[in-house]
């Protein structure tokens, strides 16, 4: 589908959202900075939205339902029910009554018009500073088709987000995975895409051979996965607008596995085994040519670029158990980063570039954690029987992992937690899934 | 010479299938083929009291060999069977194998493939060691994507952490 935004009234672009935001004053302007420490969440209003033309009413309910279940679902916001409403909203584009707002505490209000002809449909929104008594940023209008509607509202709630936030948001995003059926020891295994909410399953592969571990490209467009349809693994690139997918060449050995796209998704980063020794080697795409990056008699895998795209981290047992190590793409020696007790692996660079996202494995426990890219300052944010590969929002905000139970009746699943360890809970999808990869922000 | 050419078809179908689906517990083979001895060979000869036969290596010589927590060091117990498995396959040279490796659920998926890697490597090193041409093993790891048992104990790990020789008669591509 097609998305196209317009600023309703006023001179700023879309792409000044945020950014044209003044810093938060004593009384000033509805601002909320995402810290580490224990936030209140943020009370806000969503009056339905106002259908504009005879049918509209639906989406218009289902529409201004998803934009406050986005913004709720940050834990950052708590919605003000309608039953507390003193007040309605008039036609869209008139101010609300701020004092009737203030009076129930709502703290931002965000108003929009839904408009459907035949399957075209338009969604405008603005969003109220109660307290300052202000429009915070433009209206925005949407306009797509009505099969689209979640990723409208989607774009509503990141607007909303961004300008309350001052940084982007993540809810018109996608995320491939491996969906999941079967008992543990006959489980069938297929590449699934849904909406970051778990919304709009569509498979990519049937279940015919084993999957694992996709990696989305950095505009999402393409999904790298390792592949038993050879009867033996090795990597796929596959493109999601067609759903058709090639075996990538890669340097020859009994396995490849593992791989990642590089930043501008040229070139791709892999393990290769050889007589049961497993390295890393970065290869281009469009021509198959292969380099090898480590030459070590120890695991090399599970490498992650650095948002500038000149370093790697990776998990080595070089040192005995995996631990976490860094280096740079053109060759160098790897500097270790994780040296708490237990195992390290599955890293995954932020996209700020601050932070390592892991898994750790430790007296018996899975943890999903973070750490600075200097080793300091890790922090574990989860903890159960198996938690495993971390993967980031694009905001770098929040992380989604597989978390499987234990037993015989034992089944993965997607959860997320944002990085201060708050907000953990399970992605709303039907059936298994495991090793989730966050897209982008969609265009 | 009716007898021959069975087996001589017979060993074309488990060459394909060993050559695309050594994934035994897919599920959805197409061929309805299986490159495990057992199920499917007895059309070659006459089920596990003939020492010559899949059924007697997979059962009596034993098919498999177990490790250790994060090793791929082999047992003196899985030396045994592996010497069992390398004079059987020296005797039945028409045979190929391709050694599965496989770990328990403890470790991350993408670890887990590079110790099954190493497991599988360490049998067919064995193997090879024993004379058995290198052009008739081949390895595949499976991580832990494949447990054979499937409770969360050390009962079952200790069965999951494996390498298994899946013999087939054939060419290896």
């Amino acid at each position: 589908m097609t998305l196209k935004a317009v600023v309703i009234a006023g001179l700023v672009a879309l792409a000044s959202l945020g950014s044209a935001l003044p810093a938060l004053a004593q009384g000033g302007p509805l601002r909320l900075t995402i810290t580490d420490g224990v936030i209140e969440p943020l009370p806000f209003a969503v009056p339905v939205f106002t259908a504009e033309t005879a049918g509209a009413e639906g989406l218009a309910a289902d529409i201004s339902n998803l934009v406050a279940q986005d913004l709720t679902g940050t834990g950052l916001f708590r919605e003000i029910p309608a039953s507390a409403f003193i007040s309605q909203m008039g036609p869209f584009g008139t101010p609300p009554s701020y004092p009737d707002w203030r009076a129930i505490n709502a703290q931002a209000v965000i108003a929009g018009a839904v408009a459907v002809n035949g399957n075209q449909l338009t969604v405008k929104f603005r969003l109220y500073d109660i307290f300052t008594g202000a429009e915070l940023g433009e209206g925005l209008q949407f306009a797509g088709t009505t099969q689209g509607w979640r990723r409208m509202a989607h774009k509503v709630a990141d607007a909303a987000y961004s300008r309350i936030t001052g940084e982007l948001g993540y809810f018109d995003s996608r995320v491939v995975f491996v969906s999941e059926a079967g008992p543990k020891d006959n489980r069938q295994k297929r590449l699934a895409i849904m909406d970051y909410d778990g919304a709009n399953v569509q498979f990519l592969t049937d279940s015919s051979s084993l999957v694992l571990a996709p990696r989305f490209s950095p505009d999402g467009n393409r999904v790298l996965y390792t592949s038993y349809e050879s009867g033996f693994p090795r990597i796929n690139i596959l493109d999601v607008g067609s759903v058709t997918s090639r075996q990538l060449d890669t340097a020859p050995g009994e396995m490849a596995f593992s791989p990642r796209f590089s930043r501008d998704g040229s070139r791709v980063i892999y393990s290769l085994a050889n007589g049961g020794n497993t390295d890393l080697y970065i290869g281009d795409i469009a021509s198959g040519a292969s380099t090898r990056l480590t030459s070590a008699p120890s695991i090399e895998t599970a490498p992650s670029f650095s948002p500038d795209g000149s370093q790697i981290v990776f998990e080595s047992d070089r040192s005995g158990g995996s631990q976490l190590y860094i280096m740079p793409v053109n060759g160098g020696e790897p500097r270790r980063i994780s040296f708490g007790d237990g195992r390290y692996g599955t890293p995954v660079w932020s996209p700020r570039g601050d932070l390592v996202a892991f898994t750790k494995q430790n007296a018996g426990r899975f943890h999903i954690g973070v750490m600075r890219t200097d080793g300091s300052e890790e922090r574990l944010l989860t903890s159960s029987f198996l938690d495993e590969g971390p993967t980031w929002s694009p905001n770098g905000r929040v992380l989604m992992f597989t978390r499987e139970t234990q037993g015989a009746e034992g089944t993965s699943q997607l959860y997320s937690v944002d990085i201060s360890g708050r907000n953990l809970k399970p992605v709303d999808l039907v059936g298994g899934a495991s090793d989730p990869s966050w897209g982008p922000l969609q265009p | 010479m009716h007898m021959m050419t069975k087996i001589a078809l017979i060993g074309l179908a488990l060459a394909t299938s060993a050559c695309t689906r050594p994934d035994r517990f897919g599920g959805t083979d197409p061929i309805g083929t299986n490159p495990v001895a057992g199920q499917n060979a007895g059309g070659v000869s006459g089920g596990v009291s003939d020492p010559r036969s899949p059924q007697y290596f997979q059962q009596t010589v034993g098919d498999r060999v177990l490790f250790a927590v994060d090793t791929s060091t082999l047992s003196p117990q899985g030396i045994a069977t592996l010497d069992g498995q390398a004079n059987w396959l020296q005797t039945n040279a028409d045979y190929l194998a391709i050694i599965e490796g496989h770990a328990d659920e403890q470790g991350t998926r993408e670890y887990n493939l590079a110790l099954g890697a190493r497991r599988a490597n360490a049998v067919r090193e064995y193997l090879m060691s024993k004379g058995i041409p290198s052009n008739r093993l081949r390895t595949v790891s499976y991580g832990k994507e494949r447990p054979i048992e499937v409770c969360s104990n050390e009962a079952c790990y200790a069965k999951n952490r494996r390498a298994v020789t899946v013999i087939s008669i054939g060419q290896l591509s």
